[in-house]
């Protein structure tokens, strides 16, 4: 697939490149309010961003490279399944509005910098909370290899480092280059290198779309030209399967799973360690909840994003070829069309769009594993320059496992991965949400239900296979008690709600020990300026 | 709604639990999530808006849609929590 480097996108690439560089470095010494060596400064950027600089970070967070790639991908894969984004970014944020202040409030109130944090105090739990801190970890590490196969996807169309014939040091050596770069400031600055950078991503991102959305329909004959191709490829018959490949709109028997899917998403969404850290980074409740009703914007975006798919089979990316990578047709549809400087433009935005939310996750999963397994478990004298010491260290291992995951191993086990952490990370749902407005939950009960949802998702997602792979090829199976086709992700959080509820009946008729709640009914509706503030502790030097 | 439910009792001067602006703010949440689940109600082909088809423009239209409604419910909720701190006669 190399056919030579395109010289003007590279040099348009590699200078919005060293441009984020530059930024992160600087990153370090933008709106520093004192105390550097506390996890809150590098861990929260000090809990200091307002409505704009939170929704610029929440985006560049939330719709990764990752995204970029894979949602057109399913798209110009499978037509109407591959849709089920755009409902999912639209219900996650009614529902979401209805949280997240409250886990703000507490989290400010208590000084808690990690979801793990809110449970350990809440329910008084180390293991309950140690059984949120692992979820976490484990279903962020996949999510950053991920981001590492973005940008391997636009350095390969770029005719650099791709190329099956090159040898392995050559054909990585930019992708290693990125990664130490981003390593190193994300260890100087810590969650201001992204928040600063989100900038100039999201900026990029939404020029690209908009003129994607715009641009490109005109070189294609319009979107009813696009969409009549789109459905000639959908109704081909697979010579294998027999099937159609795709469709172009959800079928009666689809539509459980399209829907199943986008709830299941929706919930898990603000549970990932690195979209919570978004969120705890803000100065006030109601930054978070402006917010709410700010960041569809992005959706929108994804929305058109996602259309991009049916631009490329328009465009005839990758027909004819033999176990084609989807994962191209973006990139591919880009260089194809766009001159070559605005392909760098473009480039420039998927690669760096891999940047934020990379070092974002490895900020969370580092906070993650200081504060709940190093701080509770290993070293619970650490004071809080240790824990922003190991928490930096932390999050240079991550990002260095990552990249030796995604280098080392097969890049297939990495997608299967982030799709098992997806359900995995919605079976910390009812801890940490339910915990936000009731104590009525038994923390034992809880972990109960948290092991049964994880061991069913496992379970279940290990017996699919799809084409590409043996086991972990679909998020999908039947529903017990339904026979409908549906995300399994969703039917493990309803048995851990089940599970839930019945243990906690038990443990409560048995009067078992609740555990100890160290929080107060109106911690969770704290704003800035309540007494419940006056005596939180850090950010100290924010005031 | 999103702000305490699992407040003590209102002593007398302060407003219910359930008010009607939480009821509306409710009802705003719940209506983009309603809609999008409900998928059938959507699954057609036609009618095409510039050559797109149903399916996909009424869903990037309820992008801006429910922005909307979770704005309203922040502008209610707003409006409730001040009318909450007057009963409380701005005592904070």
């Amino acid at each position: 697939m190399n056919h030579g480097v395109n010289t003007v996108a590279l040099v348009v690439f590699v200078f919005f490149f060293l441009l984020v560089t530059v930024m992160g470095f600087l990153a370090s010494r933008w709106r520093r309010t004192g105390n550097e060596l506390h996890l809150h400064e590098w861990g929260l950027g000090g809990r200091s961003f307002g409505t704009w600089v939170t929704w610029f970070l929440l985006g560049g967070d939330l719709y990764t490279a990752y995204t970029f790639i894979a949602v057109p991908a399913a798209i110009y894969g499978a037509g109407a399944s591959g849709f089920f984004a755009v409902p999912y970014t639209i219900i996650a944020y009614p529902l979401v509005f209805l949280f997240l202040p409250r886990l703000w409030s507490v989290a400010r109130v208590h000084g808690y910098v990690t979801p793990a944090d809110f449970v350990r105090g809440r329910y008084g739990s180390r293991a309950l909370s140690l059984a949120v801190a692992v979820t976490g970890i484990l279903a962020t590490m996949p999510y950053i290899a991920l981001q590492l196969v973005g940008i391997q996807a636009v350095l390969d169309t770029l005719g650099v480092g791709g190329g099956a014939n090159a040898n392995w040091f050559v054909k990585d050596l930019p992708l290693f280059l990125a990664f130490a770069v981003l390593a190193a400031y994300t260890y100087s600055s810590g969650l201001r290198a992204p928040a600063l950078i989100a900038f100039v991503k999201d900026i990029l991102v939404y020029i690209v779309i908009i003129v994607a959305v715009i641009y490109l329909p005109m070189r294609l004959g319009g979107y009813g030209h696009i969409f009549d191709a789109a459905a000639k490829k959908m109704s081909t018959v697979n010579p294998v399967t027999h099937q159609p490949v795709g469709s172009m709109v959800s079928g009666p028997k689809a539509q459980w799973g399209y829907a199943t899917l986008a709830l299941g998403s929706a919930l898990a969404l603000f549970m990932y360690p690195h979209t919570v850290t978004g969120v705890l980074a803000a100065k006030s409740r109601t930054t978070v909840r402006r917010n709410m009703a700010i960041l569809p914007a992005y959706s929108l975006m994804l929305g058109l994003l996602a259309l991009l798919g049916f631009l490329a089979i328009a465009a005839g990316v990758g027909k004819g070829v033999k176990g084609y990578n989807p994962q191209l047709a973006v990139p591919q549809l880009f260089a194809g069309l766009f001159p070559d400087w605005f392909t760098g433009v473009a480039f420039a935005a998927i690669g760096i769009g891999a940047l934020v939310p990379a070092a974002i996750m490895s900020i969370a999963a580092a906070n993650l594993f200081t504060r709940n397994i190093y701080k509770e478990f290993l070293r619970p004298a650490a004071t809080p320059e240790q824990e922003t010491k190991v928490a930096k260290l932390v999050s240079l291992l991550v990002k260095v496992g990552a990249l030796v995951f995604v280098l080392g191993m097969d890049k297939q086990l990495a997608i299967n991965l982030q799709l098992l952490g997806g359900i995995w990370i919605l079976q910390t749902f009812v801890s940490v949400v339910a915990g936000l407005f009731t104590r009525w939950f038994h923390r034992w009960a809880l972990l109960a239900g948290w092991l049964v949802g994880m061991v069913y998702g496992t379970w279940k997602a290990y017996g699919i296979a799809s084409p590409a792979t043996k086991h972990f090829g679909g998020s999908s199976a039947t529903i017990p008690g339904i026979g409908e086709i549906g995300y399994i992700g969703l039917t493990a959080f309803v048995l851990n709600v089940l599970v839930s509820v019945v243990l906690t009946l038990v443990f409560k008729a048995t009067k078992t020990p609740e555990g100890v709640d160290e929080t107060a009914a109106a911690d969770y509706s704290a704003e800035e300026g309540d007494p419940e503030l006056s005596g939180a502790p850090q950010p100290v030097a924010a005031h | 709604m999103s702000t305490e439910p699992d407040a003590p009792p209102a002593p007398s001067g302060q407003l219910p639990v359930v008010t009607p602006a939480r009821v509306l703010a409710g009802i705003s949440l719940a209506v983009p999530v309603v809609a999008l689940l409900w998928v059938s109600s959507y699954a057609s082909l036609t009618p095409r808006l510039g050559g797109i088809p149903f399916f996909y423009w009424y869903q990037i239209l309820w992008i801006p849609v429910s922005a909307l409604f979770t704005g309203s419910a922040y502008l209610l909720l707003n409006h409730d929590a001040r009318q909450r701190k007057a009963a409380r006669g701005g005592a904070r």
